[in-house]
């Protein structure tokens, strides 16, 4: 309704031909209509177009009055739950909400959830041009503003580098070994993670593009001079192997190290204890396990984590499992045999065996049926006509 | 014989030894040459082999080590008598070498030091699946025939309770059923084994066959058995004669010229007592004392005679609607079977232990049965001991494909 009366006002204005002015003028006056005012609304809006949104659909006023209510609705929700509205936090929010919500609906994101209007709204540009339709950035005309400025900065600090290379070069304090940058253990900010940043969409040309030119920034000699706009752009990644939590090695009554583990494959639940008694026997629910895995490939799995810390006669296995078909079952005792080894294993064999997979879970559950299908991928015949 | 160009390279003195042993043949001479070999100098070659080809010489010390059956001894005495996994290893590695184990030294020498006027000891072998019952009902069975014995072996009883394709109403009692081509192959097979008793036993009394044949009082147990052989309808019957005439004359009471001692051996005798799969006319299921030859065996398994012994080893896998975790005695026998069967020896037979789990890995190493070369280090034999557990057949099974 907004785009036909925009037309037909630019229809009217063309014959005066004034229509970019106007334009404008029709457009603000067509924002005053407001969506309905709604506190509690999903975050499926996450995705979505940013730039597409247009600039503007929801206005500055109209974000600050969000923001009022959520404060006053924040302290009201706190003195429901009986707590002190000061100290009130957002998990705080999200467990009230959740008690007097409840729902049932396993999408968590279709459930009811009370956000700061920031995390709700999603971020948008201000109107980009002035009273008159001039746009402010210099930019503006490539379609992408942030983008190519960003683009821009990278590149004027790169000639401004050059330049202090040239002045420390004529002074003749040009040195090679400048401090570097410590770039492990971070990455690269992924193209969505700069599409939000810049509040832009970004095609991947465009991503590989800036990152290039990050890179030709970085190989630089005096890169360190930029350390924290370069920084910016990274996001630490966390030490995988710290993840895990080794269970603690317990002592039998008689001094014999044992530990605890679970392990869950598909259904199949396992919990074993790993005992240091040093024969290699393992029992599972009562059974030899040459009994209760007659296959082959059963026995190799339960094998596979010993044979690669290299400690095969070393330790006896009492376990249980229960759940599932035979080969999830030997899926699971083999994560558990992992994760108790864990304690009796050195920190470099940590790091390899998570390397292998061993310490993985295996995520793969039975795909879900769906309507109109035979099953999860299998379709009815299919008749031409 | 590989045996004999193993040895030939290293040590030409053994090999002659050897050459007396197989080419002379009765036993009394080739006891004193084994004695010497075994006294004079240990196979230099390997650790787990004993010259030793005599089960009557086995001992606690051979335990572990594997001894050559003869060839001679492997046709006339197992013609159909070993498990057939073990007939293929026989195939492949040229040469039937079976390993000495504690259970058998224990079955031998209660047979050494049984009192034969008695009744028969029962002996059960009785352990898990793939540990070994019937290679070493094999190395009991040899032992007695080393000793001049008669032997009366079925393999495996549970052929005769499932997939009989011909089921005859018996001919001589109306409620019982024939089995004609299962009782005729026992009987070549017996025959092929026990030919030096055929003449010697003579019937005690008549057996009357159908209006035209019959065996006639006094005859030699050969013809008896001939009549078997050729003519099918009858043979569950003459099986039957045959039992019941070495029954009668195995202690020595009757006239017999020489007293010979009967070993009995059944592998699979849970088979006796548990249920067939086989149906009568009217669909209705078959009882095992039903069968001719499983009455007849039955009778066997009873102690009223005197003069030798019944070994028997039970087993899992052949049998019918038994769990694969049952492997006591009064599981797979059932009640009735463990009444009948009772008072019996148990003798229980186990997974491998270290040393011997040793020398059958030593054992495939020689043959170069293990080709994969990780199969030569020490942590491909942990990863073997793990896998297989020390369990004989699932050992065999998995270096099969390596």
């Amino acid at each position: 309704m907004a785009a036909s009366g925009c037309r037909g006002v630019r229809s009217i204005l063309w014959k005066y031909g004034s229509c970019g002015k106007n334009f404008c003028l029709s457009r603000s006056k067509t924002v005053p209509q407001l969506p309905v005012r709604h506190i509690c609304v999903s975050s499926s809006l996450w995705k979505k177009n940013l730039a597409a949104a247009g600039p503007q659909k929801f206005t500055q006023e109209f974000i600050d009055k969000q923001v009022e209510e959520f404060e006053i609705g924040k302290r009201h929700l706190a003195n429901m739950m009986g707590e002190d509205p000061e100290t009130f936090t957002q998990e705080d929010i999200d467990r009230s909400i959740a008690y007097l919500f409840p729902s049932g609906l396993f999408e968590k994101r279709a459930r009811p959830v009370m956000k700061h209007p920031e995390e709700i709204f999603p971020k948008q540009t201000a109107i980009q041009w002035d009273a008159e339709g001039r746009p402010f950035h210099f930019l503006f005309y490539t379609g992408q503003q942030s983008y190519y400025s960003l683009l821009h900065d990278v590149y004027e600090k790169i000639l401004a580098m050059e330049r202090h290379q040239d002045k420390m070069r004529n002074k003749g304090l040009l040195t090679s070994e400048t401090k570097q940058i410590l770039l492990t253990g971070s990455r690269w900010l992924l193209k969505e993670e700069i599409e939000e940043y810049l509040v832009e969409n970004i095609s991947d040309h465009d991503y590989m593009r800036l990152i290039q030119l990050m890179e030709k920034l970085l190989s630089m000699p005096y890169c360190s001079l930029e350390e924290e706009f370069i920084l910016k752009f990274r996001k630490q990644l966390e030490v995988q192997s710290s993840k895990h939590e080794i269970p603690a090695l317990q002592y039998d009554p008689q001094g014999v190290t044992f530990s605890v583990a679970d392990g869950r494959r598909k259904t199949a639940k396992a919990s074993i204890t790993l005992r240091d008694s040093g024969s290699g026997n393992i029992t599972i629910n009562g059974r030899n396990y040459l009994h209760y895995f007659p296959l082959l490939q059963d026995r190799e799995q339960l094998m596979f984590p010993l044979h690669f810390v290299g400690m095969l006669g070393r330790f006896d296995v009492e376990g249980s499992v229960e759940g599932s078909g035979h080969s999830a079952q030997a899926g699971a005792l083999r994560l558990a045999i992992s994760r108790a080894l864990l304690s009796f294993v050195s920190e470099g064999d940590v790091e390899k065996m998570r390397q292998a997979g061993l310490l993985t879970a295996d995520p793969r559950i039975k795909e879900r049926k769906k309507p109109g299908q035979e099953g999860a991928r299998k379709k009815f015949t299919w008749k031409k006509r | 014989m590989n045996l004999h160009k193993l040895s030939s390279r290293l040590c030409p003195t053994v090999t002659q030894k050897f050459r007396h042993l197989h080419i002379q043949s009765s036993g009394q001479q080739l006891e004193a040459v084994a004695m010497e070999t075994e006294s004079t100098e240990p196979n230099p070659l390997s650790v787990f082999r004993t010259s030793e080809q005599y089960p009557t010489y086995h001992s606690e010390r051979h335990t572990g080590q594997y001894y050559t059956l003869p060839p001679a001894h492997i046709q006339k005495l197992f013609p159909h008598g070993l498990p057939p996994r073990f007939q293929l290893q026989m195939k492949t590695f040229n040469e039937g070498c079976v390993m000495v184990r504690p259970p058998v030294l224990e079955l031998i020498s209660y047979l050494k030091k049984a009192d034969y006027s008695k009744p028969p000891l029962r002996y059960i072998l009785y352990g898990d699946i793939g540990t070994g019952k019937s290679m070493s009902l094999s190395h009991a069975l040899h032992y007695c025939y080393t000793q001049g014995w008669l032997i009366v072996h079925i393999p495996d009883a549970h052929l005769w309770v499932k997939n009989c394709k011909e089921l005859l109403p018996s001919s001589s009692r109306p409620s019982r059923f024939d089995q004609p081509i299962q009782a005729s192959q026992w009987l070549k097979n017996f025959k092929i084994t026990n030919e030096g008793f055929l003449s010697k036993i003579k019937t005690t009394q008549q057996y009357v066959w159908t209006k035209r044949e019959s065996t006639e009082k006094g005859q030699p147990l050969g013809v008896l058995v001939d009549q078997g052989v050729n003519r099918m309808k009858s043979s569950s019957d003459v099986v039957g004669a045959v039992l019941r005439e070495l029954r009668l004359q195995a202690g020595g009471a009757t006239e017999g010229e020489g007293a010979f001692k009967l070993a009995v051996a059944v592998d699979g005798v849970n088979a006796l007592w548990g249920k067939t799969s086989l149906k009568k006319e009217d669909r209705t299921m078959c009882e095992p004392e039903e069968l001719t030859l499983i009455h007849n065996l039955r009778k066997m398994m009873k102690n009223n005679w005197s003069g030798g012994a019944i070994l028997t080893a039970l087993s899992q896998t052949g049998s019918l609607f038994k769990p694969q975790s049952a492997y006591l005695p009064s599981e797979l026998l059932g009640e009735e079977g463990f009444d009948n069967m009772e008072p019996f020896v148990p003798v229980s037979v186990s997974n491998y232990n270290e040393k011997e789990f040793e020398s059958c890995y030593l054992y495939y190493l020689e043959r170069n049965w293990l080709q994969h070369p990780h199969g030569r280090s020490e942590e491909g034999k942990k990863e073997l001991i793990f896998l297989s557990n020390k369990n004989p057949s699932i050992l065999e099974r998995l270096c099969a494909f390596l």
